[in-house]
C-alpha cells in the first residue's frame, strides 16, 4: 500500500530534482558538464551517483556529504589565501628592496633584449608550488616565445633553457625535452639569499657556454598584476668585442690592477647573480599574490556552491516531508472513507 | 630611430624637469653617445624586434624590460657639478638613493679611491674595505664586502656591494679571532680551494682589523 501510493509521490520528487536533468541527459553526453544553472550539473554529480527512482533520503544523502566535502574546501581554501598572504608580507618587503641592486648594472651596460646571438640561455624562473593561479603559464609562454624569436635568424642558433621551479619544468618538458640545459628545483625551502642565487648563477656559467643569457620572471606590481618581464645579460666576450651592443663601455677607465677581461668577467658575472637575485623574489612575490587571489576566487566559488546545495538540499528535505504527510493523510482518509 | 640634433636642446630641458618616470617617453638619445642611446622608462627595443615578436606571438603583448622600470639618468653637464649623486645598494635595501654628497671614498683593489664630482668615468672593482661618504662635515662609513662601482660622466655614481655594515656593529674580539682562525686555515689547507676560501678570509678579516684599527 505504502508503495503503491509511493510510486505517483517518488515520480513527482523525482521530477522535481532531476526533471531538467533528464532533458538534458537525453540531449546528449555534454549535458553533465555542460554550463548553465542546472542542479545535475552545477553540483557535478552524474547520472550514477543520482539516486535511482523511488529512493527518498538517499539522495539526501548524497548532497549532505557533497556539502560536507565543499565546506571543507571552503575552510582549507581560505586558510591558504591566509598563508600566502602573511607569506607576501614579507617577501615583498625583500623584494622591493632588492630593485636598486640590478639597476647600476642597466645603467653602464644598456639594455638590448634584441641582440642577436648564437648561443643563448633562457632561464625560467617559476614556483615549485601550483596553486597559483596563471604566472606559471605566462613565464613559459613567453619562454618559448624568445626561443622561437631566436630561431628566426637561422636553424644554427644554439638556445637552451635553464629552469628554475617545477612548474616550469613540467610544462617545458612536454615539448621542449632535449633543449632544457639545466635544472634548479626547491629553492624556496629555506629563504631566497644572496648566497643561493650566486651560487646558481656559479653553475650555470661553468657549465653552459652562453654569449646572452636572457631570463623571463613575472615582475610583481600589485597583488593582482603581475608583468612578464625578460632581462638581459651578456657574456663577457660581448662586452668586450662588440662595441655597438654595449654602447659606449670604451669611455670608462678600469680602475686597478686586473686587465680589462678580468674585470669585464667578473662584472658580468655579478650582474647574473644580482639580476637572478632580484628576478627570484619578485617571482615569489608573485606567487605569493597569485595564489591570493586564486584561493580567495576558489572560496568564494566554494561558498557559492555550498548556498546552492543547502537551498537544493533543504527542498528535497521538505518535498518528502511533504509527501510522507500527503500518504499519511490519504492513508487516514481512506481509512475513514 | 629619431632625427636626434633637433631634440638636443630639448632634451636637456626635459630630462633637468623630469626625475619621475617619463611617461611620453621616445627614444630620445643624448647628443654625447652616438652609439647605443640608454633609454629608460620605455622599452630599448628596435622595430625589427618588434616585427619579429609580431611574427612569432602575434596575440601576447610584448614582455616588459628592465629598462622600463628605471628612472632616467641626468644628462652629462656642460659643466662639473658642485656635488657628486650618490646610488649605494645592497641586496637587503637601497643603502643611499641619489644622495647629494661632496665625495665618496670606495676600497678598489688598488687602493682608497676617492671620487669627487667630475671624475673621470671608471669601473672600479671593490675589495673588503672601509667605505666612506663625505658630506660636508658629516661623514658616513661602512665596511665592504666587495662589489662594484661605476663612475659615471654624468657625477653619478653607483656602488654596489654585497654586504656593507656600519663600523660599529663589530666585535673586536671576534674579528680577532677571525684572523687568526683563517690563518690557521691557510696553513692546514689541503688543496687549492680551500687554500683560496682561507685566504678570502684571511684579507677580510685582516681589513676589518685595519679598519677597526685594533691589532
Amino acid at each position: 500500500m505504502a508503495s503503491g501510493s509511493a510510486r505517483p509521490g517518488s515520480m513527482r520528487l523525482a521530477k522535481l530534482l532531476y526533471g531538467n536533468v533528464n532533458s538534458y541527459l537525453s540531449s546528449g553526453a555534454a549535458g553533465i558538464n555542460g554550463g548553465g544553472a542546472v542542479w545535475g550539473s552545477t553540483t557535478g554529480l552524474s547520472s550514477a551517483e543520482l539516486a535511482p527512482f523511488g529512493a527518498r533520503s538517499a539522495s539526501g544523502q548524497i548532497v549532505r556529504n557533497r556539502m560536507k566535502s565543499v565546506k571543507s574546501i571552503q575552510k582549507i581554501t581560505k586558510a591558504m589565501k591566509m598563508v600566502a598572504a602573511s607569506k607576501l608580507r614579507n617577501i615583498q618587503v625583500k623584494a622591493e628592496n632588492s630593485r636598486g641592486l640590478w639597476q647600476p648594472f642597466t645603467a653602464l651596460l644598456g639594455d638590448a633584449p634584441a641582440t642577436k646571438v648564437d648561443k643563448k640561455l633562457i632561464v625560467t624562473i617559476s614556483s615549485d608550488k601550483g596553486l597559483c593561479g596563471g604566472i606559471n603559464s605566462s613565464v613559459v609562454k613567453y619562454s618559448r616565445a624568445l626561443f622561437r624569436l631566436n630561431g628566426l635568424d637561422g636553424p644554427d642558433k644554439d638556445v637552451k633553457y635553464v629552469i628554475v621551479g617545477e612548474k616550469g619544468k613540467a610544462q617545458l618538458q612536454r615539448d621542449s625535452k632535449k633543449l632544457i640545459g639545466m635544472y634548479f628545483g626547491e629553492t624556496q625551502k629555506s629563504s631566497i639569499c644572496f648566497t643561493q642565487c650566486s651560487m646558481m648563477a656559479d653553475e650555470i656559467i661553468k657549465s653552459n657556454e652562453y654569449d646572452a643569457i636572457q631570463m623571463v620572471y613575472n615582475k610583481f606590481n600589485s597583488v593582482v598584476s603581475f608583468q612578464p618581464t625578460v632581462a638581459t645579460m651578456l657574456s663577457p666576450q660581448l662586452l668586450l668585442g662588440d662595441q655597438e651592443v654595449t654602447g659606449d663601455l670604451d669611455a670608462y677607465e678600469i680602475e686597478g690592477s686586473d686587465t680589462k677581461e678580468e674585470v669585464l668577467q667578473n662584472l658580468s658575472e655579478f650582474q647574473f647573480a644580482c639580476t637572478m637575485y632580484n628576478a627570484m623574489l619578485e617571482n615569489a612575490t608573485s606567487e605569493m599574490g597569485a595564489r591570493m587571489s586564486a584561493m580567495e576566487n576558489s572560496t568564494r566559488n566554494a561558498s557559492d556552491m555550498l548556498d546552492r546545495l543547502t537551498l537544493t538540499y533543504n527542498r528535497s528535505r521538505q518535498a518528502s516531508i511533504t509527501t510522507e504527510l500527503i500518504e499519511i493523510i490519504s492513508g487516514a482518509a481512506a481509512l475513514e472513507g | 630611430m629619431l632625427s636626434r640634433q633637433g631634440v638636443r636642446s630639448g632634451l636637456r630641458a626635459w630630462c633637468a624637469a623630469a626625475t619621475a618616470r617619463p611617461l611620453l617617453a621616445r627614444g630620445f638619445a643624448d647628443a654625447a653617445s652616438e652609439k647605443k642611446a640608454k633609454v629608460f622608462g620605455e622599452a630599448q627595443v628596435t622595430d625589427k624586434f618588434k616585427e619579429d615578436w609580431k611574427k612569432i606571438a602575434p596575440n601576447f603583448d610584448m614582455p616588459k624590460f628592465p629598462s622600463n622600470f628605471m628612472e632616467a639618468r641626468p644628462p652629462v653637464p656642460p659643466t662639473i657639478p658642485a656635488k657628486l649623486t650618490v646610488n649605494f645598494v645592497l641586496p637587503s635595501q637601497y643603502e643611499l638613493q641619489a644622495k647629494q654628497v661632496d665625495y665618496v671614498i670606495v676600497p678598489a683593489t688598488s687602493g682608497q679611491m676617492g671620487v669627487l664630482p667630475g671624475h673621470v668615468p671608471t669601473i672600479a672593482e671593490l675589495k673588503p674595505g672601509i667605505l666612506s661618504v663625505h658630506d660636508g662635515t658629516e661623514v658616513k662609513q661602512y665596511f665592504v664586502s666587495s662589489g662594484f662601482a661605476f663612475v659615471h660622466a654624468n657625477s653619478v655614481t653607483d656602488i654596489v656591494a654585497i654586504e656593507a655594515v656600519p663600523l660599529d656593529r663589530f666585535d673586536p674580539d671576534e674579528v680577532r679571532k677571525g684572523v687568526q682562525e683563517y690563518n690557521q686555515k691557510m696553513n692546514s689547507a689541503k688543496d687549492d680551494l680551500e687554500k683560496a676560501e682561507a685566504q678570502i678570509g684571511v684579507q677580510v678579516h685582516s681589513a676589518l682589523q685595519t679598519a677597526l684599527g685594533i691589532s
